[in-house]
């Protein structure tokens, strides 16, 4: 059999490297709606929990128990399990019924009611869900700031950079651990260098990452992974009790955490239980919730490429999402693990986040090149920054990043090298060159670095943990060495770890070192006209991307550079049989000068006039001052011919060639699309004018195939035009028109 | 952890938040302890999270504040004893009670206790 080229081509697609597999539910491999769920119920005894979604108390695994005591609200569970659940997936998606009403009865709800209110929904309503139950009503952005060399200096920089683009939260992690306490002092450096307020948290083993806290170099964790089984739980080497100590530890060091679960890892582990992967998520949200942790970061995590390999995966991805906002925690939202090998399907899956707003809507986005991502992610990269900011320009919404000009990503690059040089300088570290400083702030990523002498910095970095530097000395380094305004920013960190305030529900600092969290920034949107709105300054600030240049940068000058002069010679004149008419707009070699195609007039004429002669015609060139329109140039032209052929060019390029008697949108030959011309296409549209005009055959004009021409060009053609048509005089007589060729 | 880091969360020291300057940093006038939160803010953060209808959330944020009063290493030592198959029922108890009597913490007690009989119900004790 001979195969099809077309599927042969599809086959090679980036889609088809992702991997898809069939629903199996004995194997977990089904991500909603298993026929090995429990259907949801609940039973109340006395005010006390004593039956979960068909499970009795005293068959009751440890998460059940941790929910069922902890969790679940019985009051509202008696209101909330009688609902029918299509009629609380309806309230979801009514704007009358407001977040705090919804959080209060999904607060009643077991796992299994969770996920049967959500599966009622499909992507448009839960989107629609997901804007009014996110916790903050300003959504926000978290980014990973890592490097494969570990280098402090390109770290600060990155670090830097990343707070300037916008992202609330910058977290970073390590290959080698014990470089943890200089990987965690240059992110806080780097993060609060353009401004102050951005949280920071290194990645790594719990005690380590309280000391961090401690000593004041970071600000949040988000390192607390939960399972959705026992066993999961437990291959994990916690139990919900030993997770909720953990939230409640790092609390009492003013430290903001969120825990991690998602779907897909409970399968992964071996431990489903042939359950389905939300059910299991929804289970490991009401143990998040029942610990007291304030967030979750969710949406599978880098575990995606598992839901995503099944049937509904990536709605399920956000119906977990829905389902932690439901219950009123903070969501970091995934798309940070890699989800597909296709931009078109990284991207649609991205928009069920992007478009409604989550509390996070990545869960780190790469700043810095994929390669460079010690987290293993980089589903979005620093290469994709340009895409992010131009489809919120496109759609009006504000994802967590903000446009920035190359300028001042060097200088704040610059200075957060500097700035990390003067610390490492005052309190003794291995020093940083000034080398290091200009790699770090041009680089692209690690391999444009100097290597450092790891060795040395791991040393170094052992003994500022163990040693009695904190934050306070770093604030004082900075302060003595001139950077007073990054020390004073790292302070404003000291100061509202005291305060507490980012520790409240999707907490972030303003730059005033405000805490915008579900308490001071409540979502209140409740239809049109409410809630989260992109517009002033915030609107124009995303709109104004560096590559958008202004009108009056578009159309070229046109100062001398035509090459021709066209000199008036009179109203044209009767002609003869042997003359075809070039019939010009009004702007030609006058206030435009170049075409579409990249031709100077003068070029164009003398190719038309080429084309002309090579048939033994005449080209008589005309200008018209009263009509900008291609057509009636055309048509105007061919009243004045004598041959009654006339070629209608306007000074964008575009030209027909009409025959005196035709109506003016009824030519002969029209050339549209003129960034398609060429040298060689006006020449055949001379000779084909001629060929016309002695009533013999024309041949096909070489127009080159490029469909991405208008794309490229609409802007300038639809300038171009504009400017023609400013050219119009309408009182004023054609005139027959010297050439003048430089 | 060092014994420096067990006296910073034995402070009884408070500072007002609006003195946490610059200036007074350069007259040295605080201390890393000063940057500590105390179990008073989370008290407080836990009667906002209550008011707000966050009762997870609050009493989270009352175990921290308990919380505050224990060491680092004797933070940690908890939640050691709380992972699987660490500690005896008998070893937990006693750990809730030494943590509720020493520390004040009474809340972080009952949370440990409860534990101790979900461990026992669910086998996930150290082996007598």
């Amino acid at each position: 059999m001979t195969g099809s080229k077309r599927f042969a081509k599809r086959a090679e697609r980036a889609v088809n490297k992702d991997t898809f597999v069939q629903e199996d539910a004995s194997l977990g491999l089904v991500v909603m709606d298993s026929p090995n769920d429990p259907k949801p119920s609940i039973r109340i005894d006395k005010g006390r929990i004593v039956e979960i979604d068909g499970c009795d108390q005293e068959n009751f695994d440890t998460i059940d128990r941790y929910i069922a005591r902890y969790a679940i609200n019985a009051e509202a569970a008696v209101e909330a399990m009688a609902t029918d659940s299509l009629v609380l997936a309806r309230m979801l998606v009514d704007i009358n019924v407001p977040r705090h009403k919804l959080m209060w009865l999904m607060s009643g709800c077991t796992p299994a009611k969770l996920c049967e209110i959500v599966s009622h929904l499909n992507v448009v309503e839960m989107m629609m869900a997901m804007q009014k139950m996110r916790a903050r009503q300003s959504p926000g952005n978290q980014a990973h700031v890592t490097n494969w060399k570990e280098n402090p200096v390109l770290m600060a920089a990155d670090a830097a950079e990343g707070a300037l683009r916008g992202f609330d939260e910058l977290e970073t992690t390590c290959r080698v651990a014990r470089v943890a306490p200089f990987n965690s002092l240059a992110l806080l450096v780097g993060s609060q260098t353009p401004h102050g307020g951005v949280l920071t948290q290194c990645a790594v083993e719990e005690g380590l990452n309280l000391r961090l806290g401690l000593k004041g170099l970071t600000s949040y964790a988000e390192t607390l992974s939960v399972y959705g089984t026992d066993e999961a739980l437990r291959d994990g080497d916690d139990t919900p009790w030993s997770k909720g100590l953990l939230a409640s530890a790092y609390a009492s060091r003013g430290i903001k955490i969120r825990f991690t679960s998602g779907t897909g890892a409970e399968t992964l582990m071996g431990y489903e239980q042939g359950k389905s992967m939300l059910y299991l998520e929804a289970r490991c949200l009401l143990l998040v919730k029942g610990s007291g942790a304030q967030g979750v970061q969710n949406g599978s995590i880098s575990c995606i490429a598992l839901p995503s390999a099944l049937p509904g995966g990536v709605r399920a991805v956000l119906a977990e999402n829905l389902i932690a906002a439901s219950l009123g925690l903070e969501v970091a939202s995934g798309n940070d693990a890699m989800s597909s090998h296709s931009d078109m399907r990284k991207a649609a899956k991205l928009m069920l986040q992007f478009l409604p707003g989550t509390d996070f809507i990545t869960s780190g986005y790469s700043s810095m090149p994929r390669k460079d991502n010690m987290f293993g992610g980089g589903n979005f990269d620093s290469d994709d920054m340009d895409d992010w900011l131009v489809i919120q320009r496109d759609m009006q919404v504000d994802a967590g990043m903000e446009p920035v000009t190359e300028e001042a990503v060097l200088d704040v690059r610059r200075k957060a090298g500097k700035a990390l040089q003067a610390v490492f300088g005052e309190l003794g570290f291995p020093p940083v060159s000034d080398q290091e400083v200009e790699a770090a702030a041009t680089a692209y990523c690690s391999d444009d670095m100097p290597d450092r002498d790891l060795v040395e910095d791991i040393a170094a970095a052992g003994a500022f943990l163990d040693g009695p530097l904190t934050a306070l000395d770093v604030i004082s380094a900075l302060d003595r060495r001139g950077f007073e305004d990054i020390a004073a920013n790292i302070l404003g960190m000291q100061r509202v770890r005291v305060s507490g305030d980012y520790l409240q529900p999707a907490a972030v600092l303003n730059r005033h070192f405000e805490a915008q969290s579900a308490f001071t920034d409540r979502n209140q949107y409740q239809g049109p006209g409410t809630g989260f709105r992109l517009k002033g300054a915030a609107l124009a600030k995303l709109s104004a991307i560096p590559q958008a240049r202004t009108a009056a940068e578009m159309v070229p000058a046109s100062a001398g550079r035509a090459g021709v002069t066209l000199k008036s010679i009179g109203g044209p004149g009767p002609g003869t049989a042997r003359d075809v008419v070039i019939a010009l707009g009004p702007a030609f070699a006058a206030e435009l000068d170049t075409t579409l195609c990249g031709l100077s007039h003068g070029e164009v004429l003398k190719a038309l006039t080429a084309g002309i002669e090579s048939k033994a015609m005449h080209a008589r060139v005309v200008k018209f001052f009263h009509t900008a329109d291609c057509g009636m140039l055309g048509f105007e032209g061919a009243k004045i011919s004598g041959s009654g052929i006339a070629i209608g060019l306007q000074s964008k390029g575009t030209a027909v060639i009409q025959r005196k008697g035709l109506a003016p949108l009824n030519n002969l030959e029209l050339f549209s699309q003129a960034p398609l011309l060429s040298r060689e296409a006006y020449f055949q549209i001379g000779a084909n004018a001629a060929s016309h005009a002695m009533r013999s055959p024309p041949s096909p004009v070489p127009v080159k195939v490029d469909n991405m021409a208008r794309l490229r060009l609409i802007v300038q053609a639809m300038l171009m035009h504009k400017r023609e048509i400013a050219s119009i005089v309408p009182a004023k007589s054609p005139s027959e028109m010297q050439v003048i060729h430089d | 952890m060092t014994d420096g880091d067990d006296n910073i969360r034995r402070s009884p020291r408070s500072i007002d938040v609006k003195d946490i300057t610059l200036e007074n940093v350069r007259a040295g006038k605080i201390t890393p302890e000063d940057l500590t939160i105390r179990r008073t803010t989370l008290l407080h953060q836990a009667g906002v999270a209550d008011q707000e209808g966050y009762p997870q959330l609050a009493r989270n944020f009352r175990r921290a504040a308990e919380l505050t009063a224990l060491p680092n290493d004797v933070l940690l030592g908890t939640y050691e004893k709380l992972r699987p198959y660490r500690a005896t029922y008998f070893e937990l108890l006693a750990l809730s009670q030494e943590i509720a009597a020493r520390y004040d913490a009474p809340e972080t007690g009952d949370y440990i206790r409860q534990a101790a009989e979900a461990y026992r119900d669910k086998g996930l004790l150290k082996p007598e």
